[in-house]
């Protein structure tokens, strides 16, 4: 429908002819008729023949139109845009290659999680003829094809979160790992068309490419991965002539740098031994877009029921192909058995528990967020004081600290008047998990009903009990994770067990490098309603299901709410709230901090959204969608401007929509 | 979802076949109301077609229709009983799955060089009329549909700057990185890809295995220039080095990449600004063994060719892809010539000259190859004792049933006469006269715009050099290319050197242009590195030609030819103007096996720290199948050098593999040729 919707726009008075060609075919018709009728009588058209007739007919016009489009000069798309929209404003690789911009600093770019390709190396007996073909990325055919063998090569083993035994998946490596994620829809191509353009090439640029299904720090125990970014790094420096690199990471990608960042000056066998003046000689500037730093509360919704609306964009590319039964009815016990092996998804875990996300009754977006996301720019200069403004009848205070509750009234309601039972009380109570005999195995079935009925009746989740919660319903699951990752603040830096490993992916646990010169952007897009806080509800279905599923029953009321579908919004990019991708830039590294101790710069550079203005745009090029704005032509020339040697002053410093420093105001982290 | 799809398509159907000349007075309709009226009215049309009328555009779209279907049905059948046709052959394709069950276990990291032509380009720049082919290749995969669409401009791109030999202004053309830059040449025309699915067998995957993609149209040291290739396959090197745990790579350079990987060699331990700094002790610390596939070590005569006439057989496996594309008129009349200017401003080319002279290939009357039997059919070899190697053995004459030995050494002759005479009789080589008489070089402005090289030569000393009874050996070769393509050359010389050292202790030997010819290099000191000659025999191999001047004397035209009607009766080495003797089809067995059969053995002036070297041969047996095959490129499917490939990976020295493995006569051949070592 969306075909004949563009079509009524472009060419109108093709629909005015509709009918007048109507009429004239059937005066064909009987043209034909007349004289041919004799001729062809003796032959009937049989159904098998009508087929025929019509496969044929399509085939040939299809290919027709092809031939058309195919000699088409490739100027027209471009000249039909222009007749519409006014003449297009140049990509900022040419428009910045006129300013006389050069390749300066080499670049690596560090994709984040799901947009990596992965491809088999060596797999069952059902993927037998896949050997280096794409299992994730590309055209995902295979997921059609053999849905379970895919599922079942996807999936990491259980107890190391390294390869199962016979199964060898590994990420694609160089720049087509992760220019495209799909066929056409773009993730790092644009961005690397218009580097090209002021020069950029093979040798200056480097696509960090990784197994986003890993831990981090697995990623080096299995593939090197780490070493190899570093060895890469140095090369790129040694081979232009001493200049740093501009690293852009997007993404979990973010974290997965920030862990590099310590692993390389961390002394071996932990970390690599670069020194500790490895980050200061290589890298000229971090370039986060759309950085999850302090995570995302839909990894939580992930690992609790795998709804997260798009955590792997699998549902946006497919929504019907999920919700229906592919795999019998149990489509989502599969991606939960698969996306559970997978330990990457427990770095997004929000960090910082209830001081960053609010606790029962507070939380730092609290009231100043219009969930309108129309009226979202301009009422920021009006809620300057802290105090709720009643003007506003819409600006309800949301407790977003509550990041799960289960019910829509639970979630509104003061902490005090919700009767809650300890959660520790229940876990003590019933270890005996009646086993049931399901084929899809997940932890829930070990877990029992007594204690799903505990999950409920314990009501509200803040950041900090989330882990407590994740713990209850998913033991293996967390203890593998908390291996490997961790989610608190640090009390005192100094502390050498923070030398470990699981601590260098959380920038409240680490400190930056000691490197002056080097420079900290947080880019991401702002004005789009992003997941921030969940309503549940259990559900009442059979034994083998995920008991746990967001209660898309409950809805604001008013247009504006920012409860929409069991969902409460927050300003954010789609996927990471502002509060994720800026606090750190905008409190925890601003000046010099504990977390920050060399007083690197950091600067937020936020994108304002603006939808493509009609289907010719594709994506737009003003978006603030989490990978769309991989697209977004002013983010693209301060990634350019970068490479070629400016510095945050020179970009303009800040660049901030969001009440992004309000909220770091209230948030009483120690720095 | 087909009604959906049905509603797509009736807009497409009315606006395509019937046009109408717009109404301005209607009123506008409503637009899906017209769609149900169109789609009814189609209904009650077919519906009319079902009462038995049928037009020729009906017949038509029937047949189509017919045919589409019947494929499709064809190719679900295909697809649902592939995977039981597939599953019987794979064991056989595979030898890693048996050395697997025997216990093989990859341990050393791989690098694979790939060699001249089977390398990837992909676009990273380029001119208006490559519009849209960003990051798209050019060569290699689906690049040579380029070629068909947009043949001129596609050659442009590909061509380098006449001058610099590096890129022309406003285009760039890179290697494919990665493993892809080279698995395939064309769809379904495998390189590696059959190598590397083995190795992955055994366990290698990307971090132990590497192919190190570097554009082979530059000079070896442009690559480093440019590109940093050099810099690059040592860092990666040492990586994987460092991330296996100190286990030393085993490289497998082909075709060309072994010259390549000789160079770099030499410039990994030789110190900066010229070289990489490695240390003399880079290579016995990092490189457990060369495995060489199918290596020109010494050149190809059949590069002499390609420059001269662009006529090569299959140097540039132009001829091979696209055989009538060359010879009809796709690109004009002059396929040949484009051919040759966007080959002439490749450098590499130049490195797989013939070398080593007279010394190695032979003189006018003499050639290491003299009593090479050329009946391929009925080929057998003959094991000598190592005393009997005089030449003019009346027994040995007899066993061959050759008149005369053919006379290899004239590797270029001008008529059949001039290539089998004895040199008594022919007219003495008078080249630098020639050279001197022409020194004024009359331009022939008649041409236009020059276009080959030729084109700026005289018509007269263009007659005179093909003058028939003219013969060019490897050493006179090289004054018979210096006058015919001297900007190239030229350009060239300071990349390349094709001598023999005297004395390889001549500082001059550290510059970079002789670090790819084995015969004026030191090979590092490693003496616990292993070098493997490995390559097909049997099969016969371009090794001399015949030209004539071609018959049209027009501008534009290239003026020699190989001379395809010189033929002889069965059983001869000559066959449509081209002498053959052994080897893998592009390789001349002399150039591939010389160095390790006598250069490089024991511990010689070439060889000073007396590195291992093994020469393996694998013989074309009568059905030459795809893992049998022995030929240039698809050796690379061959069982059995898989096999040692993977043995020596998973750490097996040549004499576990079983050392030497010779077929052809190539230690006679390295006997008669007199090196001082």
């Amino acid at each position: 429908m969306s075909f004949l919707r563009r079509r009524k726009g472009t060419d109108s008075s093709k629909s005015q002819n509709l009918r007048c060609n109507i009429v004239k075919e059937d005066e064909k018709n009987n043209l034909y008729e007349s004289p041919r009728k004799e001729s062809y009588n003796s032959k009937k058209w049989s159904c098998w023949d009508s087929c025929c007739w019509f496969i044929g007919f399509v085939c040939s016009v299809w290919w027709f139109l092809l031939l058309l489009y195919n000699t088409m000069p490739a100027s027209i798309p471009q000249y039909v845009t222009e007749a519409i929209k006014g003449p297009l404003t140049d990509p900022p690789g040419v428009k910045l290659r006129k300013e006389g911009l050069t390749v300066n600093h080499p670049v690596v770019f560090v994709p984040g999680i799901v947009t990596g390709g992965l491809e088999l190396w060596e797999g069952h007996q059902c993927a037998e003829g896949l050997f280096r073909k794409r299992l994730w990325g590309g055209s995902f055919g295979e997921l059609y094809k053999r849905p379970l063998c895919w599922a079942q090569h996807m999936s990491l083993d259980n107890e190391t979160g390294l390869d199962p035994p016979g199964i060898r998946v590994r990420p694609v490596s160089g720049l087509v790992a992760a220019d495209y994620f799909a066929a056409g829809y773009f993730v790092w191509a644009v961005l690397i068309a218009n580097l090209a353009q002021i020069g950029y090439e093979e040798k200056t640029m480097y696509m960090a490419a990784y197994d986003w299904r890993l831990s981090f720090q697995n990623t080096e125990v299995r593939d090197q991965t780490l070493s190899r970014i570093k060895s890469n790094i140095e090369l790129m420096v040694a081979t232009n002539g001493g200049k740093k690199v501009v690293v852009v990471p997007h993404s979990m990608g973010v974290l997965y740098f920030l862990h590099f960042m310590k692993w390389v000056e961390a002394p071996p066998p932990m970390g690599g031994g670069g020194g500790s003046e490895w980050c200061a000689k290589h890298i000229k500037a971090v370039m986060n877009i759309g950085g999850p730093f302090l995570g995302v509360p839909k990894s939580v919704s992930g690992l609790f029921s795998v709804e997260a609306r798009d955590i792997a964009i699998a549902r946006t590319f497919a929504p019907g192909f999920l919700d229906k039964d592919v795999f019998g009815l149990q489509t989502f016990q599969h991606l939960m058995r698969m996306t559970r092996t997978w330990d990457s998804t427990m770095s997004m875990i929000p960090k910082g528990g209830e001081t960053i996300w609010g606790g029962l009754d507070w939380s730092p977006e609290g009231s100043s967020f219009n969930c309108g996301a129309k009226t979202l720019r301009n009422n920021s200069i009006n809620n300057t004081d802290q105090i709720p403004n009643i003007n506003l009848a819409n600006m309800k205070n949301v407790n977003y600290g509550r990041i799960i509750s289960f019910g829509k009234d639970v979630a509104e309601a003061h902490s005090s008047k919700i009767e809650r039972v300890d959660l520790l009380d229940s876990m003590k109570a019933d270890m005996l998990a009646n086993l049931t005999n399901c084929d899809i195995w997940i932890e829930y079935h070990d877990i029992g009903d007594h204690r799903i009925k505990a999950v409920a009746d314990y009501k509200v989740y803040t950041a900090g009990s989330i882990l407590d919660l994740l713990h209850f319903v998913s033991p293996k699951l967390m203890a593998r994770g908390g291996a490997h990752f961790s989610y608190g603040i640090a009390d005192n830096l100094d502390d050498p067990k923070y030398q470990h490993y699981k601590y260098w992916s959380n920038p409240l646990e680490t400190k930056l490098p000691d490197a002056p010169d080097m420079e900290i952007y947080s880019m991401y897009g702002v004005g789009i309603p992003t997941e921030r806080a969940y309503v549940y509800k259990v559900t009442t279905a059979t034994d083998c299901s995920i008991p746990f599923q967001i209660d898309t029953s409950a809805e604001g009321g008013s247009e504006d709410s920012c409860l929409k579908g069991g969902v409460f919004s927050a300003d954010g990019d789609e996927t990471v709230p502002v509060l994720s991708a800026g606090l750190m830039a905008a409190k925890g590294w601003r000046g010099k901090t504990r977390f920050n101790p060399s007083g690197i710069p950091a600067y937020i550079r936020e994108y304002s959204h603006a939808p493509p203005a009609n289907l010719l745009e594709g994506r737009g090029t003003q978006s603030g969608a989490h990978v769309d704005i991989m697209g977004n032509f002013a983010l693209i020339e301060d990634v350019i401007r970068v490479a070629a040697g400016a510095t945050g002053k020179e970009l303009g410093g800040d660049h901030v929509y969001s009440d992004i420093f309000k909220w770091a105001e209230r948030i009483n982290l120690q720095l | 979802m087909a009604s959906n799809f049905l509603r797509l398509r009736k807009p497409y159907y009315v606006e395509s076949t019937i046009n109408c000349s717009s109404s301005s007075d209607q009123k506008p309709v409503n637009l899906s109301f017209g769609i149900n009226e169109t789609r009814n009215q189609t209904k009650k049309r077919q519906a009319k077609e079902h009462h038995g009328r049928r037009s020729c555009l009906d017949s038509c779209c029937w047949v189509t229709g017919y045919l589409c279907t019947t494929w499709w049905l064809l190719l679900f059948l295909y697809h649902c009983c592939l995977p039981f046709t597939v599953g019987h052959e794979v064991p056989e394709l595979m030898p890693a799955a048996r050395l697997k069950r025997e216990g093989l276990k990859g341990i050393h990291p791989v690098v694979l060089v790939p060699g001249i032509v089977t390398g990837g380009l992909e676009l990273w720049e380029g001119k208006p009329c490559a519009d849209g082919l960003f990051r798209k290749r050019l060569w290699g995969g689906g690049g040579f549909t380029q070629l068909l669409k947009r043949p001129l401009c596609w050659l442009e791109h590909l061509s380098l700057h006449n001058e610099t030999g590096l890129d022309p202004p406003g285009i760039r053309v890179r290697p494919v990185p990665g493993l892809f830059g080279a698995d395939y040449s064309a769809p379904g025309y495998f390189v590696w890809d059959v190598l590397v699915k083995n190795l992955a067998k055994i366990g290698y995957e990307g971090k132990n295995l590497h192919m190190a993609a570097y554009d082979w149209r530059l000079s070896f040291q442009n690559t480093e220039v440019r590109d940093c290739a050099l810099s690059k396959l040592k860092s990666k090197i040492e990586l994987m080095y460092r991330a296996n745990g100190n286990k030393k790579v085993v490289v497998v350079p082909h075709s060309m990449g072994v010259a390549y990987f000789l160079h770099f060699l030499k410039w990994v331990e030789t110190p900066p600004p010229m070289g990489g700094g490695g240390g003399p002790g880079w290579c016995a610390e990092h490189i457990k063994a060369i495995v060489n596939i199918g290596p020109s070590f010494l050149g190809v005569p059949k590069a002499v060719s390609n420059i001269l006439s662009a006529e090569g057989k299959d140097v540039a496996y132009f001829r091979a892809m696209a055989p009538g594309v060359l010879d009809s008129g796709t690109l004009g009349l002059r396929a040949l010539e484009h051919v040759m200017r966007v080959s002439r401003t490749w450098d590499s080319v130049v490195s797989l000259m013939p070398k080593g002279g007279e010394t190695i290939w032979g003189n006018m009357d003499w050639s290491p190859e003299d009593e090479h039997v050329c009946e391929f059919s009925k080929k057998r070899y003959f094991r000598f004792s190592p005393s009997d190697n005089n030449v003019n053995n009346s027994d040995a004459k007899q066993v061959f049933r050759v008149k005369d030995p053919v006379k290899y050494g004239r590797i270029i002759s001008f008529g059949k006469a001039a290539s089998v005479l004895h040199s008594s009789q022919l007219p003495t080589t008078v080249l630098k006269e020639i050279l001197h008489m022409s020194a004024s070089r009359n331009f022939n402005s008649s041409c236009g715009e020059a276009w080959t090289e030729y084109d700026e030569m005289s018509r007269e000393s263009i007659r005179k050099i093909g003058a028939a009874d003219k013969a060019y050996t490897a050493t006179t070769l090289f004054d018979l290319l210096h006058f015919v393509a001297p900007k190239m050359m030229n350009r060239a010389e300071a990349h390349f050197s094709h001598g023999i050292a005297d004395n390889l202790e001549d500082p001059k030997y550290n510059h970079y242009k002789y670090w790819s010819n084995p015969l004026e290099m030191k090979l590092p000191d490693a003496p616990n590195m292993e070098i493997y000659c490995s390559y097909g025999v049997g099969i016969p191999t371009e090794r001399s030609n015949v030209y004539k001047l071609s018959p049209s004397n027009k501008c534009k035209h290239i003026p020699y030819q190989i001379d395809t009607l010189v033929d002889e009766e069965d059983g001869s080495c000559l066959k449509s103007g081209v002498y053959f003797a052994d080897g893998d089809e592009s390789v001349p067995v002399l150039s591939a096996g010389f160095m390790c059969a006598k250069g490089w053995k024991g511990r010689t002036r070439f060889n000073p720290s007396g590195i291992n070297t093994y020469v393996r041969e694998y013989q074309s047996k009568p059905p030459t199948s795809g893992i049998k095959s022995t030929v240039h490129v698809d050796i690379m499917g061959n069982i059995a050098l898989i096999e040692d490939i993977l043995r020596v990976a998973a750490g097996a020295t040549g004499e576990e593999i079983g050392g030497d493995k010779i077929y052809s006569d190539i230690l006679r051949m390295s006997e008669r040729i007199n090196l001082q070592l």
